[in-house]
């Protein structure tokens, strides 16, 4: 049996606007297990992001609870959050928020600076392919080449999660593909698990996991039997 | 009344920006402060003097005499362009004031028979004028009086000539000759240790033996007249009578330092406003550049629903005008309030009957309209900005910054990390609005360097002059010159510890075109009590025949050592003599020349004759000194070093809270401005990358870090040019400062440097912890889901 690396239950957020109540997450029950690859889907304000960003240390719950491993997530306090990101989570974000005045490489030097056991970043860049642009600033950088940059900035930490919010939001297909066959090769080289949220379905057939939010909950999971390659999807 | 949609734009952009907006408004302000004060207290003083002047008849011409009859003054009536002449006795005395141990001066002058109809009217202000017939009745200055609580009705004792004499006071009074009452041997007015006494004529001739005769002539010329060529005429008919030469308006103290002060007034305007103005032109700059760039797409969406680009300019114009409206009204309110402050300064230090304060809406229309266009002329560049956006380029996001052009290697030089590489790109990626913010923050420097200057500068101008130049406790002055054996005398008065004699004759000193009438002071050979310093602080001895010449003097005559120059004395047998310039001397107040004793009562053409004395006083007998020096029918007058030093430093003392306060505050103003607005686009830039960072596991203190390590960079790296432009504005200062009068020792210690950049380091510091806040709640989430 895999190690367990998240757990929620009973996970609620309910925000406040004025005296009107928005229920973000309704009592959501996870688990993870290392390594696995789970794709997150559902229409927008299901909860899919509020709940990634809780599990992510961004979000603080209003109810229920979250583990990553044998910490519990929802007694960390803000400077407990900043340390539980810097030392296990890796982020991808869907525009890609690299710092613009460093380049590829100092990008990825950004985090593995300020990380406990980093990967070289000559080696998280040349995992996603991009050992000579290494010297190019995301100016340079193609939106595609750019997301590959984010990728590896988040995996040379050796992170043991990696949080994606639309990947490939921003990115054309063949693009999102590239994106995606990095994502799968970093999943499978660190172990990372890896949770990906987004609106393509045609995504959820590179996953180990798929699972569907609607109205705050986890309405549909679905395992797939057969990973296909990156390669292999089309949207 | 319907607003427009931009209008509503412009008040509501005025109310989200607010903290920038009042930032940028405060400098302006002070600007407009500055400009108005300035301006208003220029204007204010030399309308009140004029006024003065005017009214109360000021002459323009003013000689002493030893004693000539009053026969002469009917020949000095025809000089040409004379239109008034008045013969007065003006004779100094010594005080007796129960109240007061140390000896004060009071000086005696004669008041015309009709006293309505001379020169040098006096103003009433308590009181009555003495009865002419009267030997007893005088009025004093109001500042005398005040100082020793004198009423009308009260008496006081003086020695005249030796001689004690009761006298009554009848009246208050102030006069245009003594708007700034110096003292002799003085370096600041004492009210209390040295008065004016308007008294009727009849007793002065009988106290000083003038019967027939006066001492001193003042007149008043026709507008436009040469003022040069009646002193000329004047001297002629004076020098067989002692004259000592006439001095036009502009020697004479009173007037003199008034001038002094205008000058200074204008030097202030001349400097501050600018530097407010300019350094508020560079905020609004940047401040609305990066407003525009946010801007960006509602500026497309406007253009392309059919708003004119000259709609769109005057839009972002308005907003900066407002700001200015609102810079224009509190720097009006604190103009108006400093005015008023400056004034009671001036109460303090100058004697007028009424201060004008000008409230010319001249000078406030051009501080406004200035103020407006320093606003206006910031927000043009970064309005033609917004101008030249097509609307379809407008409406689509910018593109990423690009910083290829500036990698550079320098971050490789010092081994930064990557978010200090991150600061450096990012300040040299915009260079002018780092050279900006350098500039602003290097300006609220210099102001601190500019002004805090001067306080060292002045104390040490006190221990040059005091510590190591005039040594002594205490200076006698005799009413004439004595036979050199009055310095025995002077030796055996109580608690006198050693005595050093001197002799100051009038004399005026030519070179080719250029001369100056001034005192040649006469010392012993190795001086030890009142000594001449060189440049580098030396004590110099007494050349065998030459002259010793202050620096400002030598300067004022273009003569080097090795030249000779002419010296006509004034006194004894007015002789004229050449004599040669042997060095020169260190001399911060008034000319300064000096020479051996010997030599010259030698070049005189006199036996061994002394002024004075120098003395050094046992300071437990000091009482008994001043008991002997009032009761010694030869004393003139006597300065009391201590006294003296204190009154200066006592006076420094009053003013110096005000000035620092008032100076840090402008500074302080300037630096919150440039860092709070500095650090908020930073942040309106960055804050994205900043709130990433913090989703990757930066801590607050390290993202906070990366905005103030961008902050500390600019503020550092200001420090080094403030000290530069301070200095330079310090020296423009003492070169526009430096008169006859006074000559201010350019010394700027470490202290100077250290207290201005700490004092701006800890605003902007106070800047940079107000936008913290704002780093600490970056929207973590919003980052993840947007584009910028």
């Amino acid at each position: 049996m895999p190690e367990i690396i998240f757990r929620t239950k009973g996970l609620t957020k309910v925000y406040r606007s004025g005296a009107q109540e928005v229920h973000a997450l309704r009592g959501v029950d996870f688990r993870a297990a290392r390594g696995e690859f789970i794709v997150i889907l559902g229409p927008s304000g299901s909860g899919k992001s509020t709940f990634l960003n809780i599990v992510g240390g961004l979000d603080t719950a209003t109810a229920g609870e979250a583990w990553f491993k044998d910490h519990p997530l929802t007694a960390l306090d803000e400077r407990g959050l900043t340390q539980y990101r810097r030392d296990h989570v890796g982020f991808v974000f869907q525009f890609y928020n690299l710092v613009p005045s460093l380049t590829a490489r100092e990008n990825v030097e950004l985090v593995t600076e300020i990380a406990r056991r980093p990967m070289s970043p000559d080696d998280a860049l040349a995992l996603v392919g991009l050992t000579d642009r290494r010297d190019h600033f995301p100016a340079q950088l193609s939106g595609g080449e750019q997301q590959r940059v984010a990728i590896a900035r988040a995996i040379a930490k050796n992170p043991e999660v990696l949080l994606c919010d639309e990947p490939t939001g921003a990115l054309d297909s063949a693009t999102g593909i590239k994106v995606l066959e990095a994502l799968a090769e970093v999943n499978r080289s660190v172990g990372a698990t890896t949770l990906v949220i987004t609106h393509n379905a045609a995504i959820r057939e590179i996953a180990d996991r798929v699972l569907r939010f609607a109205d705050g909950r986890i309405v549909e999971e679905t395992i797939n039997a057969t990973k296909k390659s990156p390669a292999e999807v089309s949207w | 009344m319907v607003i427009s949609p931009l209008r509503r734009k412009v008040l509501r952009d005025l109310r989200r920006l607010w903290a920038q907006v009042l930032a940028i408004a405060l400098v302006l302000a002070a600007g407009v402060a500055t400009l108005i004060l300035g301006n208003g207290a220029y204007a204010s003083l030399q309308e009140t003097r004029a006024r003065y002047y005017d009214d109360y008849r000021f002459a323009d011409v003013f000689a002493d005499v030893t004693r000539a009859p009053r026969a002469l003054l009917g020949d000095i009536r025809e000089v040409d362009n004379v239109l008034a002449a008045e013969a007065r006795i003006v004779k100094l005395a010594l005080l007796d004031m129960p109240t007061m141990a140390e000896p004060g001066t009071m000086m005696l002058v004669s008041l015309p028979a009709d006293a309505d109809r001379g020169l040098n009217l006096l103003h009433l202000r308590q009181g009555r004028l003495p009865d002419p017939q009267s030997a007893r009745e005088v009025v004093v200055s109001e500042g005398f009086a005040v100082a020793h609580r004198l009423r009308p009705g009260a008496s006081l004792t003086v020695l005249m000539n030796g001689k004690r004499r009761e006298l009554v006071v009848t009246g208050l009074a102030l006069s245009p000759e003594f708007i700034y009452a110096l003292g002799p041997g003085e370096m600041m007015p004492d009210p209390r240790r040295f008065g004016i006494a308007w008294l009727p004529r009849p007793a002065l001739e009988a106290a000083f033996d003038l019967t027939g005769a006066f001492s001193n002539v003042v007149l008043k010329l026709a507008p436009g007249a040469s003022v040069d060529r009646t002193i000329e005429a004047l001297d002629r008919l004076t020098a067989p009578y002692g004259g000592a030469g006439a001095v036009a308006r502009e020697e004479q103290i009173s007037h003199a330092f008034l001038d002094a002060e205008l000058k200074q007034l204008s030097a202030m305007v001349k400097v501050l406003p600018p530097i407010f103005l300019l350094v508020a032109a560079m905020l609004v700059n940047i401040t609305l550049s990066r407003l525009i760039a946010l801007e960006r797409e509602q500026i497309g969406l406007l253009k392309a629903i059919g708003y004119s680009s000259r709609a769109i300019a005057l839009h972002y114009v308005e907003f900066v005008v407002a700001i200015a409206l609102l810079g224009i009204v509190m720097g009006v309110a604190a103009g108006v309030w400093l005015g008023v402050g400056m004034a009671q300064i001036y109460a303090r230090f100058f004697s007028f009957p009424f201060l004008i304060f000008t409230r010319d809406p001249q000078i406030y229309g051009l501080a406004a309209a200035v103020t407006v266009a320093a606003a206006v002329a910031g927000a043009l560049l970064a309005v033609r900005v917004a101008v030249a956006l097509p609307p379809a380029v407008a409406m689509s996001p910018p593109a990423p910054a690009d910083y290829r052009a500036r990698m550079g290697a320098f971050h490789r030089l010092f081994a930064l990390r990557q978010t200090g590489v991150m600061v450096t790109r990012h300040l040299f990626r915009w260079p002018l609005r780092t050279a900006s913010g350098t500039f602003g923050v290097a300006m609220a420097v210099a102001i601190l360097v500019a002004s805090l200057w001067s306080f060292g500068s002045i104390n040490h101008m006190i221990d040059v002059t005091f510590a190591r130049a005039e040594r002594h406790d205490a200076l006698v002055a005799f009413g004439a010159p004595e036979p050199a054996r009055a310095l025995f005398a002077a030796r055996q008065m109580p608690g006198v510890l050693a005595a050093e004699p001197f002799r100051a004759v009038a004399a005026r000193i030519s070179h080719r075109a250029l001369s100056r009438k001034l005192s040649i002071m006469g010392k012993p050979e190795t001086p030890t009590l009142s000594r001449v310093l060189a440049p580098d602080l030396r004590p110099m001895a007494m050349p065998e025949a030459g002259l010793i010449l202050s620096e400002a003097l030598a300067e004022a005559l273009a003569v080097r050592p090795g030249d000779r120059v002419t010296v006509e004395f004034l006194e004894g047998a007015r002789r004229t003599v050449t004599l040669p310039v042997s060095g020169l001397s260190l001399g911060y107040v008034g000319l300064g020349v000096a020479m051996d004793l010997t030599a010259l009562n030698r070049a005189m053409g006199e036996g061994a004759l002394i002024s004075g004395a120098a003395l050094q006083i046992d300071e437990a007998r000091k009482d008994a000194f001043y008991a002997a020096a009032k009761a010694t029918p030869k004393t003139g007058f006597v300065a009391v070093t201590a006294l003296t030093v204190a009154r200066f430093k006592e006076t420094l003392a009053e003013n110096i809270t005000v000035m620092i306060t008032v100076y840090v505050g402008l500074a302080a103003i300037i630096a919150v401005g440039v860092v709070y607005n500095f650090a908020r686009i930073a942040l309106s830039e960055q804050g994205r990358e900043l709130a990433s960072l913090r989703v990757l596991g930066f801590t607050r203190a390290e993202v906070s870090g990366i905005l103030f390590g961008e902050l500390a960079t600019v503020v550092l790296l200001a420090q080094p040019f403030g000290w530069l432009f301070g200095y330079a504005i310090a020296f423009g200062m003492v070169q526009a400062f430096s008169s006859d009068l006074y000559r201010v020792p350019f010394v700027i210690g470490p202290d100077v440097y250290v207290t201005s950049s700490v004092v701006v380091c800890a605003a902007a510091l106070a800047s940079a912890w107000a936008i913290r806040g704002r780093i600490n709640t970056l929207d973590l989430v919003e980052v993840l889901k947007t584009r910028e």
